[in-house]
């Protein structure tokens, strides 16, 4: 399937359909502007948030086909198309997301700044891999950073999402 | 952290991104992943005029197993690549380094080939290319050539690539059974640049090593391969004393330098350490399936 081929000079926006949770948004896009921005300021959804929008801290991470991908690492041209999930996708009218329920009920979030992102990676380590070991955790997680927790009561919070979702614990 | 304004271009085809390069030349980047380019330009470091976006070009998405390489296409995704079976069986060299390169969301986005070309010298995917000699395929508008490891990697964030060619795959050669290699590293953070690692192969029949390939990362402006301290290990059984011996040729070839991160003597050291252990662990994985 071949698209057709796309050009904008500085300035120029092209357009775009963006499917975040669900929903679909057809945007002008100026290209040099990243995913991140445009699911705050166009989407209207500021759950996703910046911390070092040169792709170190993680703390807008989404899911990206389902996969885990740095919301500041992509243009938003670059997400033509794609299915988008993010955290504001976890929770529903029943409730929160059983690993947003489990990360709250272990203390996991401080400041919450990079919740957002340990949010979604952690939805996708789990299922990926229901059961992890402490160690598959710690290593899945390594791309996101907090700086509140020291990462133990993140862990834990992991530990009590796969208990809650009916893994065994770790 | 917001990126500089730039000419966007979304070609259908690869001949067009080729004609794309050959019209705008050194002004020109392609855009692959985006795992390396993003954060350069998000940092405004020689931001580029024009961005040739070849995300959406279908004949670079494949990864082909020949009876002598597996080719992996410029937009195949280090997730996909740690994922195939084909790559775990043939190189897998390539599959133990994977695991190795950025954190899981990198992986997701960021493409094997484009690591090649960003040829940060701190990065797995390069030394990889030198230990296992694989092949690099370059196309411009006026045709093709394919280039060797050792004359690709040319400096920091340098290489063979010129202004008007994309590098459209990398042919890794299909290994035997009696072949295998690991990467093997020191980092502060699992995922971060390492201070010093070597990608390392070895092909072991009947108790005797008859191939053997050392390629550090993190020590030079290059990966550096080490073709002294394979020759001691050929003809040799496997064994510690013989993995020592390499070593010991290792830390007195290499000439690290320090940095923030790590000085040049613990540099050194590590590469020791690390030439011991890859061996190691490179012998224990010949024969075993993925």
């Amino acid at each position: 399937m071949s698209q057709p081929s796309v050009s904008a000079a500085p300035g120029e926006t092209i357009a775009v359909n963006l499917q975040v949770n669900g929903t679909s948004h057809s945007l002008e896009v100026d290209p040099r502007r990243s995913l991140a921005d445009v699911i705050r300021e166009d989407v209207g959804l500021t759950g996703t948030h910046l911390g070092c929008e040169h792709g170190v801290c993680g703390a807008c991470t989404v899911l990206a086909d389902g996969e885990p991908s740095r919301a500041c690492l992509m243009l938003a041209v670059q997400a033509d198309g794609v299915e988008i999930t993010t955290i504001e996708g976890l929770a529903t009218d029943a409730g929160m997301h059983p690993v947003q329920q489990a990360m709250h009920d272990a203390m996991s979030f401080q400041c919450a700044f990079c919740s957002p992102g340990f949010l979604m990676s952690t939805v996708a380590l789990l299922r990926d891999n229901p059961e992890p070991t402490e160690a598959e955790i710690r290593e899945e997680l390594s791309g996101n950073l907090c700086r509140c927790t020291g990462y133990q009561s993140i862990v834990d919070g992991v530990e009590t999402a796969v208990q809650l979702m009916g893994g065994k614990s770790s | 952290m917001k990126n500089p304004p730039f000419h966007y271009h979304r070609p259908a085809t690869l001949d067009e991104a080729l004609a794309l390069l050959a019209e705008f030349g050194d002004d020109g980047k392609i855009l692959a992943g985006g795992q390396s380019l993003l954060p350069v330009m998000a940092l405004r470091l020689g931001p580029p005029a024009h961005v040739i976006d070849i995300g959406t070009l279908e004949e670079l998405k494949s990864i082909e197993v020949s009876d002598t390489a597996v080719t992996i296409g410029a937009m195949v995704r280090h997730a996909e690549a740690e994922h195939s079976a084909e790559v775990a069986e043939y190189t897998p060299l390539v599959a133990a380094a994977l695991p190795h390169v950025g954190h899981r969301a990198i992986r997701n986005r960021g493409t094997v080939v484009g690591s090649i070309a960003h040829a940060d010298s701190a990065a797995e995917m390069p030394a990889v290319c030198l230990a296992t000699s694989a092949t690099m395929h370059l196309a411009s508008a006026e045709g093709t050539r394919n280039v060797a490891a050792p004359d690709f990697f040319q400096g920091f964030f340098t290489t063979a690539i010129e202004p008007n060619e994309i590098l459209t795959g990398v042919s890794f050669p299909a290994w035997g059974p009696t072949t295998s290699g690991t990467v093997v590293e020191v980092s502060r953070r699992h995922g971060d640049y390492a201070m010093c690692g070597v990608a390392c192969a070895l092909d072991v029949a009947d108790n005797v090593i008859n191939g053997a390939a050392l390629a550090f990362f993190s020590v030079a402006s290059t990966p550096v391969r080490i073709a002294e301290a394979e020759n001691v290990l050929l003809g040799q059984a496997p064994s510690e004393a013989t993995y020592q011996a390499a070593a010991d040729v290792v830390t007195d070839t290499l000439e690290p330098e320090g940095d923030i991160h790590a000085t040049a003597a613990y540099r050194l050291h590590l590469a020791g350490v690390l030439t011991r252990r890859g061996l190691a662990e490179a012998h224990d994985r010949i024969g075993v399936p993925a």
